[in-house]
């Protein structure tokens, strides 16, 4: 969201100037605009330089431990040559599952009622739609505590498992699933709804039919980005007991200690040893290949279903 | 049932192409003092109409005269305008559909209609015929067989039985707008409303459509909206002519059912002197 609203500042402004050179408004109009124009460039420049510079970094050093000993192995602070990192694989993989069956349902419900049910005009529909938009902008660390007092203690009580990471990472990412899925089901035209509803069609069949089919796109394009949002959590995590060395997966969503990738890279890239820093550097390697991975999917999905109107 | 002839339906000797039959008496349905508020807004006066079987009634007028708000009151799809409010009764073979028993869908199954933008779901063109029987839960022996009988009135079989499974979407807009006469006439209803079905067409399209109409006619009862002039004249047994009336106080536009007719007698021998300037092009 803030990030957002950051581009829409900075396309207002790069507009400005592409107006005021158009135009030859000002003193000295061509001169600032392209003094300005540099200036973008440049911001450009910095922000992928520095992500190539963390990525070639991560990958020149990480590389000579991307071997099978990383999925074969637990952590360990003895071996650092052979240490693994399955305990924190499968730990991620509990936690996503977990967010994912949470999340999916519980923010595609929320979306169809908003766009499809509730009325836009009561008072407290709007108090809604608007604070689901400030939740969106929350600090993650916010819902780990929060995942802390209610989840991990408090009236659910789960304890520090997995799940009670999967339900801190599903509030966190709620909102970003609610709002894609209410842009997906908004470009859903009303002539298709009014066609289904004028042959006899219930407005839940018609909802079920044609509006949800039609906008599986836009709903897993949303909320596959989240998940690759949720995976590379760790603040929130650590408050709800991913704990930074486990040497055993998990028993289940709901017992047993858990660690996660994000949570192990930081615990090895806190240690003064350089083996750790390697494995550290190997761990990132593995979480990137995954978002990628993800992040491609998306769009994968995205442009292969996609309904021209 | 109520056997009322409709009282401003004026049976006329001379009638033109195709001999209609004075009313039976008993309309298909039939409006009866219609008045339609969006909240605040009076937007259709007191309307009253009767359609009769095996004719097409064609409701014509100026931009804002209410008619495709009257047309969508006849299967309540105005029910899905939060604001919108209907007073006087709408009688289908003498039932009210705004009865407080009548269930919205029950009507919706009865009575089709086509909307003025070709809108065939995102589906192929047999799951695009096929999607009304299945939602409705109909009864049909044999899924292939009635999509083709569907396909085959709506003129559009030979074109398309060799793609059935392909987008609706692949046909052109004419096409696609008969594809969606299939899909209307897929539940079996005996009305059919059309909204402005040809406005989105080009010419040859347009004269494909009104063929199928006269076809159509045979077996259903259609109620077209239309802001074309020579279609109504071409394709319509019976024409309504609606007007739009300022309110002196709030200067919103009410509309009103000016005359209603036989088509030839409203072209022809208009009795409103209203009718007579717009059919004759002098104002709308």
């Amino acid at each position: 969201m803030r990030t957002a609203r950051r581009n829409t500042v900075a396309v207002d402004a790069a507009r400005q100037v592409t107006l005021s050179q158009l135009d030859g408004s000002g003193r000295g109009g061509k001169w600032k605009g392209k003094v300005f124009s540099a200036v973008l460039v440049a911001c450009i420049v910095i922000a992928v330089a520095t992500l190539a510079a963390v990525l070639l970094h991560s990958f020149v050093k990480g590389f000579p431990r991307i071997d099978l000993n990383l999925i074969r192995n637990m952590p360990s602070s003895l071996d650092r040559t052979t240490s693994g990192m399955q305990s924190a694989i499968f730990g991620t993989i509990y936690v996503m599952v977990g967010v994912a069956v949470t999340v999916v349902p519980l923010g595609v419900s929320a979306a169809i009622y908003l766009e499809e049910f509730a009325d836009k005009n009561r008072w407290y529909v709007r108090f809604i739609e608007l604070n689901i938009q400030n939740l969106a902008a929350v600090p993650s660390i916010v819902f780990g505590i929060l995942g802390l007092a209610f989840i991990a203690r408090g009236p659910l009580s789960l304890g520090f498992v997995a799940y009670a990471g999967s339900l801190t990472l599903s509030l966190l990412v709620l909102p970003t699933i609610i709002l894609t899925t209410r842009e997906a089901i908004r470009a859903v035209p009303s002539s298709i709804r009014q066609a289904s509803m004028a042959l006899g069609a219930t407005q839940w069949r018609t909802i079920w039919k044609q509006v949800l089919p039609s906008s599986v796109p836009g709903i897993a394009t949303g909320t596959i980005l989240s998940l690759s949002r949720a995976i590379g959590e760790t603040a929130p995590l650590l408050l709800v007991g991913a704990t930074v060395f486990v040497t055993y997966n998990p028993d289940g969503f709901f017992s047993g200690a858990f660690t996660t990738l994000p949570t192990q890279i930081f615990s090895w890239a806190t240690r003064p040893q350089d083996e750790f820093r390697i494995l550290a550097a190997a761990g990132i390697i593995v979480l990137m290949a995954v978002l990628l991975a993800m992040n491609s999917f998306a769009i994968w999905i995205r442009n292969k279903f996609t309904t021209e109107w | 049932m109520t056997t009322t002839p409709h009282p401003k339906a004026t049976p006329h000797p001379q009638a033109a192409r195709r001999s209609v039959a004075p009313p039976t008496g008993v309309s298909v349905m039939e409006t009866v003092g219609l008045n339609v508020y969006y909240g605040g807004f009076h937007a259709v006066h007191d309307v009253d109409l009767g359609f009769e079987r095996n004719e097409i009634t064609a409701l014509i007028g100026p931009s804002g005269c209410g008619k495709s708000t009257v047309l969508r009151c006849l299967n309540r799809m105005n029910d899905l305008i939060p604001a919108a409010r209907v007073k006087g009764q709408v009688k289908y073979h003498g039932q009210d559909v705004y009865a407080a028993s009548v269930d919205p869908i029950e009507v919706r199954r009865r009575i089709g209609m086509v909307f003025q933008k070709p809108n065939p779901f995102p589906k192929s063109i047999y799951d695009n015929v096929a999607y009304g029987p299945r939602v409705i839960g109909m009864k049909v022996p044999d899924m292939d067989d009635h999509v083709e009988q569907c396909l085959r009135r709506a003129a559009l079989w030979d074109e398309v039985k060799d793609k059935l499974k392909e987008s609706g979407y692949s046909l052109s807009g004419g096409q696609q707008q008969r594809l969606c006469i299939a899909r209307a006439i897929a539940t079996q209803p005996d009305v059919i409303l059309m909204d402005e079905p040809c406005s989105a067409l080009d010419p040859i399209a347009t004269g494909a459509i009104e063929d199928l109409m006269i076809q159509l006619r045979e077996e259903y009862t259609i109620i077209i909206v239309t802001h074309n002039m020579q279609q109504a004249a071409r394709v319509s047994d019976r024409t309504a002519f609606f007007t739009a009336r300022p309110d002196e106080t709030t200067g919103n536009r009410t509309g009103l059912l000016v005359e209603y007719g036989l088509t030839s007698q409203i072209f022809e021998n208009p009795s409103d002197q209203r009718t007579e300037d717009y059919i004759s092009g002098r104002f709308g």
